[in-house]
């Protein structure tokens, strides 16, 4: 049995979106900027993929910019802000501990250049609260930029209180909404959102394409410059394929959303309960305000490339923030951030799930995760220190 | 999985030599829980030979696979060969192993290094400290 439990990183295309794709590669291949029929046919397909999203969103179609993915988007709307900001000689940006690298990059560029960042502390439930954005704001903040959901541990911010204290405090508000897009309801209107971003692979829609939602008169800089599409503010050729998978990836996900979320947050909730009678073991990440399919734990005197290596042998495909995955020497920032020590963040495990995910492969996941961490704990002379009471467990 | 060779993935699908030894002869533990991996390594020595070694392990797939093949290297050898073995030879054996993932065999010729000097301090065998690494000052903890 192979199970794709990985769905946070990225997923597998819906039919419906290859579908919506397939018709731009060789019959409706016009450019969009071209004045003839061909091109013409391009465009009218570009128009209809953003009046799409923009539904999806909340928002105008002309509030929709398409970009590259995720990332580019984060990186827009961040220096977007900034730059605005120091016109009026605003240079501070709230933001949080456990954001994405497309966020804190950026932010530490800026920091760089003279900026001021406040992290907000996520040690408490895992997550934060509006109390803390609206204590952090100064007369000088220039950007809130707080994610809807995190990739890692799956806690779901308090978006809509957030947008309100930012819309009082008149300071911009920016969401990378890259897990929560096409997983939970969003209204950028309702929810007083100014920017925000996702990612078409995450909904099962294409990769390398995404969107940045910027409210209608927010200034925003280029980071490509070239041309005129996108009014003017992403330079390029358009992505006319991804750009319609990804719209018909949303949709289909947006209409669905109520028969499926709950169907996979009931798989997510069998196997946090399941997992958390490992001994030793710790759920990360906020349990009430949780993405639907997001799976964490912390398996104490165990690493999680093994594990992960183990897992795969049995067909489970996940991930893990331990630092032997990631190429550095430091397991997951989200992980120490939320308060884990090095020696339990080098044993977590996360499980992504999808609508696409079943019961039985929750099952299987259930009978050889415990037999896996068990085994693993067998060989590991930290485990044996635990049980001989040579080292204190933390978990 | 592309990231290792087949050696690797046949030493950490497989160890060798796991578990301990309850009378060993000399133990030796390199790297810290923080920095994500531990090497246990147990010997038992008869005439200057090691007769027989186990090994525990907290770490990635090649942490394990480089413990299993080092502790197959040495089996079986005199002292003196194994205190030749060195972390290129480990690599060597299992294929190679990606470049982040180096300090793994360096961490298993340590930590069979580090079990000789116990069984030289228990037995008051003379030695030059230079021969004998110091782990827990090395570059990739820090």
């Amino acid at each position: 049995m192979r199970v794709y439990a990985d769905n946070a990183a990225t997923t597998a295309m819906s039919q419906k979106a290859v579908d919506a794709m397939t018709p731009y590669f060789r019959n409706i291949y016009g450019n969009p900027s071209s004045l003839h029929s061909v091109g013409q046919e391009a465009k009218e397909a570009l128009d209809a993929a953003r009046a799409s999203v923009a539904r999806c969103l909340g928002c105008e179609p002309r509030e929709i910019i398409f970009t590259s993915g995720g990332s580019e988007a984060d990186n827009q709307a961040i220096l977007s802000a900034a730059r605005y900001g120091a016109r009026k000689k605003k240079k501070h940006i709230i933001s949080t501990a456990f954001e994405h690298h497309a966020v804190l990059h950026t932010l530490q560029k800026l920091e760089r250049e003279g900026y001021e960042v406040t992290y907000l502390d996520v040690k408490k439930n895992h997550n934060i609260t509006a109390q803390q954005v609206r204590d952090a704001i100064r007369p000088d903040t220039c950007l809130v930029t707080v994610m809807y959901a995190n990739n890692e541990i799956g806690s779901v911010l308090p978006i809509a209180e957030i947008g309100a204290i930012c819309k009082e405090a008149g300071v911009p508000f920016h969401t990378e909404a890259v897990q929560a897009a096409g997983h939970l309801h969003i209204n950028v209107k309702e929810q007083n959102i100014d920017m925000l971003s996702l990612s078409a692979h995450k909904f099962h829609g294409p990769k390398g394409v995404g969107a940045l939602y910027v409210r209608r008169g927010f200034p925003l800089v280029n980071l490509i410059e070239g041309g005129a599409q996108e009014r003017g503010k992403r330079a390029g050729t358009e992505n006319l394929p991804g750009i319609c998978g990804m719209a018909a990836a949303l949709q289909d996900a947006c209409e669905h959303m109520d028969e499926n979320m709950p169907r996979v947050a009931a798989m997510r909730d069998r196997l946090i309960e399941g997992l958390s009678q490992i001994p030793h073991s710790a759920l990360n990440g906020d349990r009430e305000n949780r993405l639907p399919g997001n799976v964490s734990f912390c398996f104490e005197g165990i690493e999680g490339e093994s594990l992960l290596l183990l897992l795969d042998a049995h067909g489970i495909c996940a991930s893990s923030g331990s630092a032997c995955t990631s190429g550095s020497l430091d397991p997951s920032h989200v992980l120490l951030a939320i308060g884990r020590v090095h020696d339990v963040a080098h044993g977590s495990l996360r499980l992504s799930l999808s609508e696409y995910n079943t019961e039985e492969e929750i099952d299987h996941i259930l009978t050889v995760v415990p037999q896996v961490v068990s085994y693993l704990r067998s060989i590991s002379p930290v485990w044996r220190d635990l049980q001989t009471g040579k080292r204190q467990y933390i978990l | 999985m592309a990231l290792y060779s087949e050696a690797v993935m046949d030493h950490f699908m497989h160890p060798r030599n796991v578990g301990i030894i309850e009378d060993a002869d000399g133990v030796g533990e390199v790297g810290n829980a923080k920095c994500g991996d531990i090497m246990k390594i147990y010997l038992k020595i008869e005439n200057d030979v090691i007769v027989d070694v186990k090994f525990e392990t907290f770490g990635c797939g090649s942490a394990i696979a480089s413990s299993s093949m080092a502790t197959e290297m040495i089996k079986g050898k005199s002292i003196h060969e194994a205190m030749t073995l060195t972390n290129k030879a480990v690599a060597e054996a299992l294929d190679g192993l990606p470049a982040h993932k180096l300090h793994c065999s360096v961490l298993a010729e340590e930590a069979i290094k580090n079990a000789l000097k116990d069984y030289y301090d228990r037995n008051g065998i003379a030695y030059d400290p230079k021969e004998f690494p110091d782990c827990e000052h090395c570059a990739h903890c820090e």
